[in-house]
């Protein structure tokens, strides 16, 4: 963490790539971990290769396709402007992926500034953030969401503020418990014996020994992002008309689920995998590395 | 010979309770000594008599409430952080926890460089440096890449050191700084700490409840007792004949060495007395063997007789045995 302020890292770099083998190795070890790497593998790799794996365009209108019945020509049938449905999949993985990654890098960045803040700072400021968390926390999700639609009318930018601000309250408040306790730690008493400043005390003391376990609840958090997203996008929230997303697809094929019912499949079905596939590899995660965790959570 | 810490009338009190039933806890309550280059002064007592809140307080770790704490001639009570930080230099401080006071993911070369960063020093030999204080404290360059859970708690107590005297400090705090190691180690820590005073002309101000530890190496001792001393002085002369009865007791209650050797015990009744709750007049009446008529209504003052200062109306003659209790049944 501090390799960059360090003059006595170990000049041989193997012993990490040997660290991040053992890591993977005792996470495969575990039946739903290696589950869980399988389906996330799968779901980064359709997102990734989205235009090699399908040779249909995800927008392409052919009314002469509409409804199609899953085929060796459409792997998962087309939908009621006979637009691909695999391929519209894939795109609206990359889609999901691209949403999920985004917004909780940028949860997790404010999350900690604000969780530092909280625990290091002085206590109204602590009072005032711990309010705000409260409050943004009160909202339910979906009035949230509704309530900057309208504000800021349905975008891809709408369901990145949405997913933030429903993340940001609880990543802060790890940090900010955690800040809280080591504070009165003695290494950090020490630090300040020797005269370090506010902001190297939080870099070189703090931050590293807060940030593995909140990587790891992170993980468990992604498919809750998707599933914001697939909701919004679901509810015409989200991702506009003509971008494919999980969620649209399934509202496509949502009202028509009586006589086309492999359209909600082929939207709902990326959604439980992946949201199963994050979830199982996170578990692991936790179990294997913060088995202290395993109470919290 | 100018002291190097000066510390008068000083008192740190904690805010408990609800904010409709506020009480205040006065941990230490009102304390003076010096300590002068070169010279080893001691803190002794019971775990919550206010040692490592008077050691924090005057490493300006604590704010305190009353009094007045000078370092080198600064007063450095109530100074601004940046004022401080280069006072910081000249000041070091050795925690309880050997292991816990050392930053869990630094590899032990950026522990003992920290000083140097913190300060902005000897940017282009901090490796050497750091090793240059690591051969000081007997352990070897290979240790900087180690981490603190790597080490035994002796390993980690002598980082502690190297860190401590990284600047050449005019004073080290040492907090327990034989705690949790066995005696072999906490003998080499000691004569370490010895020979680095000797060398350096440090000051150190050691805090233990290890009475063999204050008679090796104190030059000075105070015993406290719910924040306040009720004893100071020369430790060859306070080990001999103590005159505050808790000194007496706490020196009775010393395991010896030799188990031949005639002992006379002088043990304590009652629990120590709660902060929130003091004794009137002399606050160790509660407990004390030899108390007397005054004890319970009149708070001693602390008074100088020589070169030493007790608080105690009726104090002890030199070997003064304890008197036999009238134990009741009932």
């Amino acid at each position: 963490m501090s390799a960059a302020n360090s003059d006595f890292t170990r000049p041989a770099r193997r012993p990490d790539f040997a660290r991040a083998f053992d890591a993977v190795r005792r996470i495969t070890a575990e039946p739903l971990g290696a589950l869980g790497i399988f389906l996330v593998a799968l779901m980064i790799g359709g997102a990734l290769f989205a235009d090699w794996l399908s040779a249909y365009e995800p927008g392409k209108i052919s009314p002469r396709d509409r409804f199609l019945v899953p085929s060796w020509q459409h792997l998962l049938g087309t939908d009621q402007l006979g637009r691909d449905l695999f391929s519209r999949v894939l795109h609206g993985g990359r889609i999901a992926l691209t949403v999920a990654l985004f917004s909780t890098a940028v949860s997790l960045l404010i999350g900690i500034v604000l969780g530092l803040i909280a625990g290091y700072g002085p206590r109204w400021l602590d009072n005032l953030l711990l309010l705000l968390f409260d409050s943004i926390k009160s909202f339910p999700t979906v009035m949230l969401a509704l309530a900057l639609v309208t504000l800021f009318g349905p975008s891809l930018t709408a369901v990145v503020i949405v997913v933030v601000l429903v993340n940001v309250p609880g990543y802060a408040r790890i940090i900010r418990t955690q800040t809280l306790a080591l504070k009165e730690s003695e290494f950090v008493t020490a630090a300040e014996s020797m005269g370090a400043g506010t902001v190297r005390i939080l870099r070189v003391h703090i931050l590293p020994n807060v940030l593995g376990p909140l990587l790891i609840l992170t993980s468990m958090d992604i498919p809750v992002v998707i599933a914001i997203e697939a909701g919004m996008s679901f509810l015409g929230l989200g991702v506009r008309p003509p971008t494919p997303s999980w969620g649209s697809i399934l509202n496509d094929g949502f009202t028509a689920i009586r006589d086309t019912p492999w359209i909600a499949i082929a939207g709902g079905l990326p959604i439980i995998l992946t949201t199963l596939g994050f979830t199982f590899l996170g578990e692991t995660m936790r179990d294997v590395f913060d088995p202290r965790l395993k109470r919290h959570a | 010979m100018n002291p190097i810490l000066e510390v008068r009338d000083l008192a740190v009190t904690f805010r408990t309770g609800s904010m409709l039933n506020r009480s205040d806890i006065l941990a230490v309550a009102g304390v003076s000594f010096a300590v002068h280059p070169g010279e080893t002064f001691a803190l002794v007592g019971e775990s919550g008599s206010g040692k490592t809140t008077l050691a924090r307080a005057a490493n300006g770790l604590q704010e305190i409430s009353n009094g007045s704490v000078r370092f080198d001639g600064y007063r450095i009570d109530g100074m601004p952080a940046r004022e401080r930080k280069p006072l910081r230099r000249d000041m070091s401080m050795m925690f309880q926890d050997p292991v816990g006071s050392l930053s869990p993911r630094m590899r032990v070369g950026d522990l003992v460089a920290e000083p140097f960063r913190i300060h902005g020093l000897g940017a282009g030999s901090i490796r050497e440096e750091t090793v240059r204080l690591l051969s000081l404290v007997g352990l070897s360059a290979e240790f900087v890449h180690r981490y603190p859970h790597q080490l035994s708690g002796g390993q980690a107590r002598r980082v502690g050191v190297a860190r401590a005297i990284a600047l050449s400090p005019k004073l080290i705090i040492a907090d327990e700084p034989t705690a949790g190691l066995d005696v072999s180690v906490q003998g080499e820590v000691l004569n370490l700490l010895n020979d680095l005073r000797e060398r350096l002309k440090l000051a150190i101000i050691i805090i233990t409840h290890n009475l063999h530890v204050v008679r090796h190496v104190a030059d000075q001792v105070a015993v406290m007792y719910l924040g306040r001393f009720v004893e100071i002085g020369p430790t060859g002369k306070i080990f001999s004949a103590p005159a505050h009865p808790y000194t007496a007791s706490l020196l009775s209650a010393n395991p010896e060495p030799d188990p031949d050797k005639p002992r006379n015990r002088i043990s304590l009744s009652a629990e120590v007395p709660s902060l929130l709750a003091r004794p009137s007049g002399c606050e160790f009446h509660t407990r004390c063997p030899w108390v007397g008529g005054k004890c319970g209504s009149q708070p001693p003052d602390l008074r100088q007789q020589d070169d030493r200062r007790f608080s105690c109306h009726y104090p002890l003659a030199p070997g003064a045995q304890a008197p036999v209790k009238e134990v009741s049944h009932g």
